[in-house]
């Protein structure tokens, strides 16, 4: 809890992150298409700030959103948050069966598609092609739901909404999992055996506030390339 | 019949089932049980979840819904009257959000950790680990309840359900190893609340007894010594 300046807060939305990370990026997003004005505070991944270790003391991990000096933690957390605290362009359905099967694909894209991947990046030989495997099978899993869900009139997870928590957690995809395949030497995407996939990473990547917030290629390749080069040298130094 | 309306597929032993039971009771809602066999799976549980055709899944008016966590917040939302699951405030409810990743994503690979660890280092390494996420946990404790009896206050709620289904679980570790997870000299406050847990209204009926659970584990890891003690989700 924030000591002394509560009072000063009031109101006030900060959210601690980090340029390169999908998580914070998912958090960006989530404030964006409500229309929420947010201070963004650049934390250091080395550095970390009084701030963010006296927010999130258990994991010392951003993203971390402050809203009238309460900090939250964890992206899902703090998305139904922030659905739950401006209450338009609603995220996540109205339904409460919609909205059961959204938190199941959003927690089926966490455990199956996000760690792996993550994992992925940063491993190498057998473990990283155990990881690469279960990424292919799970994007097969996201292929059928793709084109279970979407069609030319319904573009996103969101349905008739347009954009929906599922396609927000999803997201990180159209624009971190190109430089993942770089940069770990794996190949995941595939246009042929994943079209409705690449229909929807395609439109989501048009979505006017989605657009302007993804970052160059190049850049997140260069960055990861060094956080992957980091980890296997500590690892191979054990 | 109104039971119908309500299905739950689940084990006995699974801890993410009892969350569920947990639930239902709390809202007095009538449901029918259906005991699966992990081995067999029925054509119903394959169907229902077929992504991750796990237990538990809850069928309301013929629609399955999957994951402890989804299920948890789906009957709140479905039976919205009295008693409330997750608090009301957005701030209170993404802090038991949080607390319930903690405790699904750390305490619990733990948890199931001390039975895939290998050699007297590595139980000691493992068993450490879950008191130091149980303090952690401890702490949190504090917070939410502010002195009451429950994480929820006076009641118990959603962080009280998703700690209380793995109690049973803590006490086949500590048997299994013998030694104390839940300390009441460490966690004076869980100690005091896993006992008011286990005796509330909507738990003491469908708790798994612990030594029955305990025979089962026994059971389990001298069949398959290799088997990391995976609870289905």
């Amino acid at each position: 809890m924030a000591s002394g300046s509560v009072a000063d807060q009031e109101g006030k939305v900060m959210l601690l992150g980090f340029w390169f990370s999908p998580f914070v990026k998912r958090v960006e997003w989530a404030l964006k298409f409500k229309g929420v004005e947010y201070d963004y505070v650049e934390q250091e991944l080395t550095n970390k700030s009084t701030l963010l270790l006296t927010s999130n003391p258990i994991h010392k991990k951003v993203p971390v959103l402050i809203h009238n000096g309460n900090p939250i933690a964890e992206s899902l957390v703090i998305m139904e948050y922030i659905d739950e605290t401006w209450k338009q362009n609603p995220i996540l359905p109205q339904d409460p069966y919609e909205r059961a099967m959204a938190r199941f694909w959003a927690n089926f894209i966490e455990q199956k598609v996000t760690e792996p991947a993550r994992d992925a990046l940063l491993s190498q030989g057998e473990q990283q092609e155990k990881k690469v495997k279960e990424l292919k099978e799970a994007m097969e899993v996201v292929e059928g739901e793709a084109k279970a869900k979407l069609n030319d009139k319904t573009l996103f997870f969101g349905g008739e909404n347009g954009v929906g928590y599922v396609d927000i957690v999803l997201g990180w995809t159209c624009n971190w999992m190109e430089t993942v395949e770089e940069v770990g030497g794996f190949k995941v995407l595939d246009p042929e055996s994943q079209p409705q996939f690449h229909k929807w990473m395609a439109n989501f990547r048009e979505v006017p506030f989605i657009k302007p917030t993804l970052e160059p290629t190049e850049k997140l390749v260069e960055y990861f390339r060094m956080l992957r080069q980091a980890r296997l040298g500590l690892v191979a130094n054990k | 019949m109104a039971g119908s309306e309500v299905k739950v597929l689940g084990t006995w032993a699974s801890p993410f089932a009892l969350r569920v039971h947990i639930a239902l009771g709390i809202k007095s809602v009538k449901y029918e049980w259906v005991e699966e066999n992990l081995e067999a799976k029925s054509q119903l549980l394959l169907e229902s979840n077929p992504i991750n055709k796990q237990v538990p899944v809850l069928i309301h008016h013929h629609k399955p819904i999957c994951e402890s966590l989804a299920i948890l917040q789906y009957i709140d939302e479905a039976w919205p009257s009295a008693p409330s699951i997750l608090p009301s405030d957005p701030h209170h409810r993404a802090v038991a959000r949080f607390w319930a990743a903690y405790i699904d994503h750390k305490l619990f690979t733990w948890l199931k950790g001390v039975a895939s660890a290998e050699g007297a280092e590595g139980k000691k390494v493992a068993l450490d680990q879950v008191r130091e996420g149980l303090v952690v946990v401890e702490a949190a404790f504090w917070k939410c309840s502010k002195g009451r009896d429950f994480f929820s206050g006076a009641g118990i709620g959603y962080l009280d359900i998703v700690l209380g289904c793995f109690l049973g679980w803590l006490y086949v570790a500590e048997k299994r190893n013998d030694v104390k997870l839940l300390d009441e000299e460490k966690m004076p406050g869980l100690a005091a609340w896993a006992i008011k847990f286990c005796q509330h209204g909507a738990v003491k009926d469908v708790m798994p007894d612990k030594d029955e659970l305990l025979d089962y584990a026994n059971m389990v890891f001298q069949a398959m010594p290799k088997l990391n003690g995976q609870c289905p989700s």
